[in-house]
This record gives C-alpha cells, structure tokens and sequence, in this order.
C-alpha cells in the first residue's frame, strides 16, 4: 500500500494512493460539499459541487474523482470556489421547480442543507418553470421530475448494488430526464425488483415513498454504503 | 437612530409570513417602543403607502399588476426593502402555476370556470380587480432587494433576528439553518 503526501487548506497529510483528494479530505475531518457522490456507488463528477483548487493544474477539479498524488497542494475553501458553489446550487433550484413548502424532502433534503452550507438567500437567476410529470404508476414509489437534480445516483444504485439497471437518463440538457426501462411508466417496468434503493439512494424529494405527504420522507442514505462494505469486506457496520 | 419608520405590505401571499410576524408575541412591545408602524395590514388603518420609510418587509410573489404597482411604490419611498418568506423570495406556491402553460389563463378559468357552483365568470373590472401577469416573480425579479428572510413561513425567531439586526446595525444578513426555505 502506498501512501501519498499532500497538503489540503494548508494541512500536511498522507493518504493511501488509490484515495481520491475527497475520501483524503474526508479522512483529515476536512469537509467538501457533494451531492452527486455517494458511498458505495462509483463516481461520475456529475454535479460539481466538490471541486477543488490544486495548484498548478491550471483548472479546478472535482474532489470526488481525483486521485491524489505526490505533493499535491489543495485549496477547498477559496472565494472563487465558494462563488462557484453557491452557483451551482442556484442553478440547480432554477432548472426545476423546488418548492421545498410543499415537498416530500422538505427538512431531509441533500439540496435544501446544500443552500444553507452555501449561504443561498435568494436565487439570482430567472426560474425556467419547466413543466414536469410525476409518475405514480408504481405499487409503492413515486418519481416527482419536478424535484430531480440529475446526480444519476439512483441509476448508479440499481445498476451497480441492485444489480437491474432499471434507470437510466434521456435527453440532453435542460431536457434531460431519468427514465425508467424504454422510458415507459415505473409501474410496468419489467426490470424493477421493487426493492427501492434508488429512493434510499436519491439526494431530494424526487424519489419518494407513496403515501408519504409533506416533510414525512427521511431516507437513510448510508444504507446502500453499508450494503457494498457488507458485501466487499464481510463487515456490517455503517 | 430616532423612531423607526417600519412598515409591512403583502402581495401574492397567504399572509401566513404576518400570522408568524405576530408570533412575536412580547418583542412587538419591545419593536412598538422603538418604531412606528407607518404602513402594515397586520398594524396600521393607512391606506396609502406613505414617503421616507425605513424598513418594509414584503410578503408574497409578484402576482399581478397591483402587485407590481405596490412593490416599485414601496422600493421608491422605502430605504430598506425586505423579502419576508418563500414566496417573496422565491415565487414559492403562488408561482407552482407558472409550470402550466397559459398559467394565468388556465388557474382563473379553473377557479372561476369549472369550479363554480353558481354564475361561472372570470372576474373582471378595470382598475377594481388586478389582472394577473403571465408569471408569478420573487419580489428580487422586479426591484432591487437588501435583506432575505426565506421560510414558509419565516418561524417568529427568525423575524426576530432580522428586526433586531436591523435596529441595531441598519441592515441585516441571515445565516446557517436561519436560510431554511420550507
Ligand atoms: S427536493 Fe429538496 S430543495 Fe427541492 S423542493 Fe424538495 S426539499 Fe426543497
Ligand atoms: S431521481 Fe433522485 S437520485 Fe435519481 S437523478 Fe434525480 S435526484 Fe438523483
Ligand atoms: S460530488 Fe463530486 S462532482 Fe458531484
């Protein structure tokens, strides 16, 4: 096992090397905000959230995929890093319709404590207001697009845990949508086990328990993490 | 700093944020000793919004054309302009109609059309009854905003920082859990 040091916001540290700059920050008790990384589940950079300054790369990089190496000096909390992400989080509320008053997630919602952590007041950007559907059509989950941030965290988790790869992502852009098998309504998905890690999995109130009405749903998102160690290394612990 | 100017005005909103403001139970004796309500529908019988006020706070989205009026009159003649819960700050559940296409159209047809028992109309009156814009605005989309206080409704603790931030330093910025929209 090799090990790598390297400096984050001015603290020496070693790291294994297969660690990437997040889980080394993470280790040092040094906090990055995410949203699309989940433990347990690969890493895409999707979101953006967790980029880092390191020097000499000459562009900023997420800390969710980076590995590190020898020497690497990291900035986490620079201005331009926090502008950066209180950005990012506004245009995440304004590319669909959160309405956290009327929300399923409302009080356990990935997005809702990411707007606090980056100071959001007010989004300063025009709202799009897209029209979103909602699909009820399975026995005993729901997917509300309205509330859907593209982190492809239940697709990862169907995929990757659950093993179906009922989910998926359609379209592109502003028109981008997860879909569900041929992008057909989740309740005649022939590949859907019903076992409902992808709503565990899920950041907002996109995916959600039926029956469940406003700030009732509380996920337990360290249950997918605590499958794979389970799996991987024999261990049960969270 | 001698008596403050305050005053409150509501706009597209359920007047849930003024519900929360008279939460504030013993601290409106505290703020009455230090301001003077100039304008407020929760405060004051003052049908005009008066000149040279120091502290407005406004709920509710911009929802129609008196809306609209109301809010440039309170941004020329106050000093400090205050977005006060969700759906000044955001458009929160008054603009959920701007996801239907034709909102205005189609949330009056079906209020006044399809769900009436007797005589269907759409209300209509020159200058008596406001017509609604095409989209429901956060009050920040139609004039310069200072201070947020987003919540759904704002709980009276959070009111409370805010209106003592501003009594003692003239402005006021929230921070941490104080941000909690919802
Ligand atoms: S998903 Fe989260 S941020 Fe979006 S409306 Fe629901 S609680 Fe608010
Ligand atoms: S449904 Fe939830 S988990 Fe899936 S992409 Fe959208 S926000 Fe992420
Ligand atoms: S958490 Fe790293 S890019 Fe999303």
């Amino acid at each position: 096992m090799a090990v790598k040091t390297l400096t984050i916001d001015g603290t020496l540290l070693s790291a294994r090397e297969e660690q990437t700059v997040l889980q080394a920050a993470r280790d040092a008790g040094i906090a990055i905000p995410t949203l699309c990384q989940l433990d347990g589940l690969s890493t895409v950079g999707a979101c953006r959230m967790c980029l880092v300054d390191i020097e000499g790369t000459g562009r900023l990089l997420p800390a969710c995929t980076t590995r590190v190496a020898e020497g690497m000096v990291i900035h986490t909390k620079t201005e331009r890093l926090q502008s950066y992400r209180r950005m990012i989080v506004e245009l995440l509320f304004a590319e669909r319709n959160h309405i956290c008053a009327v929300c399923v997630a409302n009080g356990a919602c990935e997005l809702q404590d990411l707007a606090i952590e980056v100071g959001m007041d007010h989004v300063r950007f025009d709202y799009l207001h897209p029209e979103c559907s909602v699909d009820i059509s399975h026995k005993r989950f729901g997917l509300d697009h309205n509330r859907c941030v593209l982190c492809t965290r239940c697709v990862r988790a169907c995929d990757e845990v659950e093993g179906a790869h009922t989910w998926d992502v359609a379209g592109r852009g502003t028109a981008a949508r997860v879909i569900t098998d041929m992008a057909q309504p989740w309740g005649t998905s022939e590949t859907c086990t019903s076992c409902g890690k992808c709503v565990q999995a899920c950041p907002t109130g996109a995916l959600f328990i039926k029956g469940m009405t406003v700030a009732e749903s509380r996920k337990d998102r360290s249950e997918i993490g605590f499958l794979v160690t389970a799996r991987e290394k024999k261990q049960w612990v969270v | 700093m001698g008596r403050l100017k305050f005053a409150t005005v509501w706009l597209g909103g359920c007047s849930g944020c003024h519900m929360s403001f008279l939460d504030l139970d013993e601290f409106l004796f505290d703020l009455a000793a230090r301001a003077d309500v100039v304008y407020s529908p929760v405060g004051s019988d003052i049908k005009e919004y008066p000149e040279g006020v120091d502290v407005c706070l406004i709920e509710g989205a911009v929802n129609n054309d008196e809306n609209l009026e109301a809010a440039k009159t309170v941004r020329d003649r106050t000093r400090l302009v205050v977005s006060f819960g969700d759906c000044a700050v955001s458009g929160n559940v008054t603009a959920l109609r701007n996801t239907i296409p034709d909102g205005a159209r189609m949330v009056a047809s079906r209020s006044y059309l399809e769900q009436a028992d007797l005589n269907p109309m759409i209300p209509q009156a020159e200058g008596i009854v406001p017509t609604l814009l095409p989209l429901a605005l956060p009050v920040h989309a139609v004039i310069p905003v200072d201070v947020y206080i987003p919540g759904c409704p704002p709980p009276a603790d959070r009111i409370k920082a805010v209106v003592q931030q501003i009594l003692e330093h003239g402005t006021a910025h929230l921070e941490g859990r104080q941000l909690k929209m919802g």
